[in-house]
């Protein structure tokens, strides 16, 4: 059974703003080659299933249709592993000043 | 409103569009084909320092603390030829409210809207300027929307930009997140036509003149601490709103001598409207792909005139790598104590090399740092840059190759800021106000003079270089 988001919903929408070909003149080839898109979050406005079209009311108070594309959608940037090309820096650095006695 | 959305009907009204949105007509300020008053803009906004400090103190925006970087002088200090290596300070603007200069830049443009009655502002930028514009923007009780250029056609965000999202939505602002392009200005257009919002524009007077008091701050700060003004500032410099804040700021509290030093990315070979390169450039800012352009042409922006003219106030304009910003980056929170950044600390980076020019006795101010955080971090870059294919490694920073890879510095002593013939980006300016002539004008003696004051030289320099042009056919 298909699972029907309840109104109000935080969400996330999704749609083309400019298919692939009516990009802008002075854009390069590999961007004219894919579409414009836009994804915005807000609050549904009606029941909806994701991957059909909503409704949804954006912080600022607007209503803007998508494909509903993502529920309570997450923020997933991070740090991510330490980098071992910077590891090392700190204590280059500190060994430099050891010398001059203003680390220990 | 009209009911045409399409690309060509809605950039057919951009004039429009932008004149109800900012509220001020430019067209009043022209004085020739390309000339405008410059300075009549910023006095006719009727706000002197004074009355932008009280604006900006009911916000806790600004009077950040100057710290001396003592550590960084002496690492500094042992790769310098005797007797040199200027003392270096650095102003922390990252203990802004949002945790950037960009709150300075947003407060006035935020007031105003206010103060006007619109019901809420737009900003159209994908970094710290928008987490600063919702900020100021909760705070003022005024809806707001961010339009940011986010994420590649593979739906890959940039994660700065993905921090600078979750910001935004923190402040209770409604973000549209855009896939890669210039058409971002046209989907501004219409969030601005649809709204009837305030257009807080990067590139606004309100914007310009909400950043002089940091040039003018730290100018006091220094001049409290060492009873003179700082021999150099240098800037990050992306816009040209960093510049050009600080250098009116540093003019107005008396610092005239004082070098204005602009300090960008070097991102050469990469473009900024390539959905392929978006995700290679490891910054989102401080970089060449706006200060080159920005610099040599900066009415490309969202308002008809650009309050922001860096190449006005520029002493100098230098290049660093991004190995050598990350680099910066790393050595700020190991001796100093202070995880800020990244794309800010290129000034910081630039400082680590133009110090050494200087006696130790001088004093060299890097007027910013940024809050960092997840997503807006050097691991965070160097982690996406890595999954890119882009070769991350220690050695000779001289071997960055934008995109490619990423040269991570193996000792102090390799930092060193690459110049940029700032003849020749005067000369680049002049073929940008020619080619924006209008068919058949001509120049009157008001734009010579317009163009000697934009390109900081004198009329005869621009018409020996305007003729030049003419008789090469160019």
């Amino acid at each position: 059974m298909v699972r029907r988001e309840k109104k109000g919903t935080w969400v996330e929408i999704h749609s083309i703003i400019l298919p692939s070909g009516e990009r802008a003149p002075q854009v390069p080839e590999d961007t004219r080659g894919v579409a414009f898109e836009m994804r915005v979050k807000g609050f549904l406005v009606e029941a909806a299933t994701v991957g059909e079209e909503a409704e949804i009311a954006t912080s600022a108070g607007r209503r803007l249709r998508g494909v509903l594309d993502a529920v309570n959608p997450a923020y997933t940037h991070s740090f991510g592993p330490p980098i071992p090309e910077l590891s090392a820096i700190g204590g280059e650095v500190r060994a430099m000043l050891r010398d001059r006695g203003r680390f220990r | 409103m009209s009911d045409d959305q399409g690309y060509q009907a809605v950039m057919a009204r951009r004039a429009e569009i932008m004149r109800r949105s900012i509220g001020l007509d430019y067209d009043q300020y022209s004085t020739g084909v390309l000339a405008f008053d410059y300075e009549r803009l910023f006095a006719d906004v009727g706000y002197d320092l004074k009355a932008v400090r009280a604006v900006q103190d009911r916000t806790g925006v600004g009077n950040t603390p100057l710290v001396e970087l003592e550590n960084i002088t002496a690492l500094v200090r042992t790769v310098a030829q005797p007797g040199k290596g200027a003392r270096i300070f650095v102003k922390d603007e990252a203990k802004n409210p949002s945790g950037s200069f960009k709150d300075r830049r947003a407060s006035l443009s935020v007031h105003e809207a206010k103060k006007r009655g619109y019901a809420g502002v737009a900003a159209a930028t994908s970094g710290n300027y928008g987490a600063a514009v919702a900020s100021q923007a909760a705070k003022a009780g005024l809806r707001c929307i961010i339009v940011q250029e986010a994420f590649d056609s593979r739906g890959v965000a940039q994660p700065e930009i993905a921090e600078k999202t979750r910001a935004c939505e923190a402040y209770g602002a409604e973000v549209i997140r855009l896939s890669v392009g210039p058409e971002l200005f046209y989907y501004f257009l219409r969030v601005l036509e649809d709204t009837g919002y305030f257009n807080s524009s990067l590139y606004s007077p309100y914007s310009i003149l909400g950043i002089e008091t940091l040039g003018f701050e730290l100018a006091q700060q220094i001049e409290e601490l060492a009873e003179r003004f700082p021999d150099a500032v240098v800037t990050t410099h992306a816009g040209g709103g960093n510049v050009t804040g600080t250098a009116r700021g540093l003019l107005k509290a008396g610092a005239t001598d004082t070098e204005m030093i602009a300090a960008s990315v070097d991102l050469s070979g990469l473009h900024m409207a390539s959905d392929h390169d978006f995700n290679r450039k490891s910054f989102t800012t401080g970089h060449t792909g706006f200060s080159m352009p920005f610099t040599t042409w900066p009415d490309r922006a969202d308002v008809p005139r650009n309050a922001a003219r860096a190449l006005r106030y520029m002493d100098r304009f230098v290049t660093v790598t991004q190995g050598e910003v990350f680099y910066a980056t790393q050595v700020l929170a190991e001796l100093e104590g202070l995880e800020r950044g990244p794309a800010g600390n290129t000034s910081l980076a630039a400082a680590f090399a133009i110090a050494q020019e200087f006696d130790e006795d001088c004093i060299v101010v890097v007027q910013e740092t940024e809050y960092t955080g997840a997503g807006k971090h050097p691991l965070a870059q160097l982690n996406l840059a890595k999954q890119m294919g882009i070769k991350v490694m220690r050695g000779d920073p001289r071997e960055n190759i934008p995109g490619r890879q990423i040269v991570v510095p193996e000792h102090v002593a390799q930092i060193r800021v690459s110049e940029v013939d700032l003849d020749w980006v005067r000369r680049s300016y002049l073929g940008n106000a020619i080619a924006a002539l209008p068919e058949g004008a001509r120049l009157g003696a008001f734009d010579v003079e317009f163009l000697a004051a934009e390109t900081r030289t004198t009329t005869s320099y621009v018409e020996e270089v305007l003729d030049e042009m003419c008789r090469t056919g160019r």
